[in-house]
């Protein structure tokens, strides 16, 4: 899930636009030394980031973990704070079975604790990972989708914008035609970055104006094309039809593209994240997700529920408004940070 | 929006509507049920938590032990409940204020507040024919304020750009004495999406309610959120007095748990649904509606309604003493009977609220509405019949059957057929009052698990 090795492996290591190096080099780096050092620094803004759930959640865990054995009060707290995180009733469930399993013989709290947290680690890894890769002189496609108001433009302009700051050529397509503004607000971040916005007017046909961002990327050897697409609710059945044309036309231009098609949850949902994640899955083939304004909310629980049931891999968390608070997931420094790590 | 919720409510109540009697162990079963139902609908856990308690405490009461179906009394209570939680009566928005009459409009960050706004603009221009302007007090999302500017050229109203205002503050200001000199009815002002830990941006907002004064302030939340929407709404509320909530996104195949939620933590009144793409997909909210719709299908809860208002359980009791006496059970005890029935709308009309009585074939639903008309008619013949008659059957002859015949409309052959299903009936009587009562017999009569609750004493 390293697709965040996207920000670091420029300037290191210059390479030319599609060159495997260039994208890929540094997601197999990602787990050197000086990688971890770097997460290690990022830590505190995670934890920042992730106060109110903590201090709801791990505040509550922490406290429960004061110094006793497994009993039945001390699941169904742990019951509680679960469903309180919005981790659903099918994933808490699956995580206090494992839990009851493992933590028989726990003597101590902290063993308890240690079970709990490599149980929910362990049901963060996802099932598949890797991005594909573009063939040489083709740019590397990011399509990005989801409901309304999850978060998929200002994902974009953040993204875009880290990119950029590590050294990438970018182009924006203003794929969202739907909403008014949606351009228009996509062109205000290609303008404060300082990255090209390729859009036409709002109500064209969202699979052009991609399809255009491509060719122009192409021509003008530009790594990268974030694609932004108009927010649709899974259950309208005609959007998810041109979300799959708009899939197809990218197909045409490359076969090998998109790259990662992107999933944006918003971190404040609750189950209904579940059905997104199936119903976008099915319909355009998710690869990756991406939770956003876990800043504000007492939760990250529906991450468990998600990656249990989709096997995707989740590449981007959103913990703030600034672009640097876009950042990439971690399931260890996710669960630290939920179970308060001491 | 609450399909799913109401099929997994569905099916837990489904056990229950059939007992006879309820237990601890039942109630405490379907209580679990019901809480997973509703954690899995979103709602907030402290919502559930006293959702379910208060359900449970009526559930173990009088109404519902001691009621003649104890199964249905409980369906009747988690729609009493459900329908307390959602508010009751449906609420309209309140503008009777000197004009314009301001609403703001706030929330989280992609809750839908923009198109909440257009959506709020073209109800209130074209249905009501009010002089709407909009005003988007945004300043800091990227071209927030040209997506509203848009919309409002879409459904027609004005956009009021203030110039040189770069604050919401000033905005907000600025809009509504240009809304005052140019005449509005109604000025709807748009808001930054914000975090309710941002404390700036709340005071924000704080300051901008200050500067308005508005009639309505509407916390719009999403359908899909989880468990923070109770946490988001109490701060919203506790920071601004909101009047009102819209439910956005409504559309989608959420369980709508943070309805229940946002109205249990704020105590406010939700007005409308988002429910589509296009800006005239605004729809009024009916929390009575919601709930039954919540519990489904059938409308069982009206059923259960009706019963209890129709059936009198006095002359249920005087009958069964009536039989126990020894004494028979003669024609205006039936035609007493059949007056139950036919106040409860007769059978077909039941038939439309029982559950699962979707799939009766065409065949037995005429049968059934042939039946509802016999009831008509087999009244009517003991409406012609003198008092001593009704008592005693036995001396109707021929002559006065033909008499019966005319004064009713009807022919002899009706009036033989009523008479032998009276003889039939009091024959059962008989033998029920012997061996265990009313509710055996009402079992006996034609397979009628579905005899309206009430009617079988107990």
């Amino acid at each position: 899930m390293r697709l965040f090795g996207l920000f670091k492996g420029k300037k290191k290591d210059p390479a030319p636009p599609g060159d495997e190096a260039g994208v890929d080099k540094a997601a197999v780096d990602d787990t050197t030394a000086p990688q971890e050092a770097a997460e290690q620094e990022e830590q505190p803004r995670l934890d920042a980031g992730l106060e109110k759930t903590r201090s709801r959640m791990g505040g509550g865990l922490r406290a429960l973990f004061g110094g006793r054995a497994l009993d039945d009060e001390l699941i169904e707290q742990i019951e509680e704070e679960l469903l309180l995180a919005d981790t659903g009733i099918d994933a808490t469930r699956t995580i206090l079975d494992t839990l009851r399993r493992e933590a028989k013989r726990a003597r101590t709290t902290s063993e308890v604790r240690d079970i709990l947290r490599r149980t929910l680690v362990d049901m963060l890894v996802p099932r598949e990972s890797e991005p594909s890769q573009p063939p040489p002189g083709q740019p590397w496609v990011m399509l990005v989708v989801g409901v309304n108001g999850s978060g998929k433009t200002t994902t974009i302009g953040k993204l875009a914008q880290r990119l950029q700051a590590a050294g990438h050529s970018v182009a924006l397509a203003a794929g969202d035609t739907f909403r008014a503004a949606a351009v228009e607000q996509l062109q205000q971040w290609g303008a404060r970055v300082g990255v090209p916005v390729i859009a036409q007017k709002t109500g064209s046909d969202s699979a052009a104006v991609i399809h255009d961002a491509l060719a122009h990327a192409r021509s003008r050897g530009i790594e990268i094309v974030l694609a932004d697409t108009a927010g649709r609710l899974h259950t309208q059945a005609n959007l998810m039809d041109e979300l799959r044309k708009v899939r197809r036309v990218i197909a045409r231009f490359d076969e090998t593209a998109p790259h990662e098609t992107l999933l944006v949850l918003d971190g404040g949902s609750g189950q209904n994240a579940l059905v997104q994640a199936r119903q976008f899955g099915a319909a355009v083939d998710v690869t990756g997700l991406a939770i956003t304004k876990l800043d504000g909310t007492a939760k990250g629980g529906i991450a468990f529920a998600i990656v249990q049931e989709t096997g995707l891999p989740i590449r981007f968390i959103g913990v703030g408004e600034k672009p640097e608070d876009l950042r990439p997931f971690d399931p260890e420094a996710f669960v630290d940070a939920l179970l308060g790590n001491e | 929006m609450f399909d799913s919720l109401t099929e997994r409510l569905g099916k837990t109540l489904k056990n229950v509507r059939g007992q006879g009697r309820l237990t601890e162990d039942n109630i405490r079963d379907t209580m679990r049920e019901i809480r997973m139902a509703l954690l899995e609908a979103d709602v907030a856990l402290p919502v559930v938590k006293q959702f379910v308690e208060r359900a449970r405490q009526r559930a173990l009461g009088r109404e519902v032990v001691r009621s003649v179906s104890p199964g249905q009394a409980l369906i009747k209570v988690v729609n009493d409940e459900l329908v307390a939680v959602m508010g009751g009566e449906q609420t309209e928005l309140n503008l009777r204020t000197r004009p314009p009459a301001v609403i703001l409009v706030a929330g989280l960050q992609g809750a839908g507040k923009t198109t909440t706004v257009a959506k709020l603009a073209r109800r209130l221009s074209e249905r009501d024919r009010k002089r709407v302007a909009v005003v988007s007090a945004d300043i800091h999302r990227p071209a927030a304020r040209d997506q509203l500017e848009t919309l409002a050229g879409e459904v027609g109203v004005q956009y009021l750009g203030v110039a040189g205002a770069n604050d919401a503050v000033g905005i907000a200001r600025g809009a509504l004495e240009e809304a005052r000199r140019s005449a509005h009815d109604v000025l709807i002002v748009d808001t930054a999406g914000r975090l309710a830990i941002d404390e700036a941006m709340m005071a924000e907002v704080r300051d901008v309610h200050a500067a308005l004064e508005p009639a309505e302030t509407l916390f719009v939340v999403d359908s899909l959120s989880g468990q923070d929407a109770a946490q988001t709404a109490k701060a919203f509320d506790e920071a601004l007095p909101l009047t009102g909530v819209v439910l956005t996104k409504t559309d989608g195949d959420a369980r709508g748990g943070a309805a229940l939620s946002v109205r249990m933590v704020t105590g406010k009144p939700i007005k409308f649904l988002g429910a589509g793409e296009k800006t005239d997909a605004l729809e009024v909210f009916h929390p009575d509606r919601v709930a039954s719709r919540i519990l489904g299908k059938g409308d069982v809860v009206s059923l259960v309604e009706e019963a209890q208002q129709n059936v009198d359980t006095d002359k249920a009791d005087k009958l069964a003493k009536k039989l126990k006496k020894g004494k028979g059970f003669d024609l205006s005890d039936l035609r007493e009977q059949l007056d139950q029935m036919n106040q409860m709308g007769g059978i077909s009309a039941m038939m439309d609220k029982l559950p699962g009585m979707g799939g009766m074939s065409q065949a037995q639903m005429q049968q059934a509405a042939g039946a509802a008309g016999q009831t008509t008619h087999m009244i009517a013949i003991i409406d012609s019949m003198t008092p001593t008659e009704r008592r005693r059957p036995d001396s109707i002859n021929g002559s006065r059957k033909r008499r019966i015949a005319n004064g009713s409309g009807t022919r002899v052959q009706d009036v033989n057929r009523l008479l032998k299903q009276h003889t039939q009936m009091s024959k059962m009587m008989k033998r029920a009052s012997k061996k265990g009562g009313m509710q055996k017999m009402m079992r006996g009569m034609g397979g009628a698990g579905q005899i309206p609750p009430g009617m079988g004493g107990s």
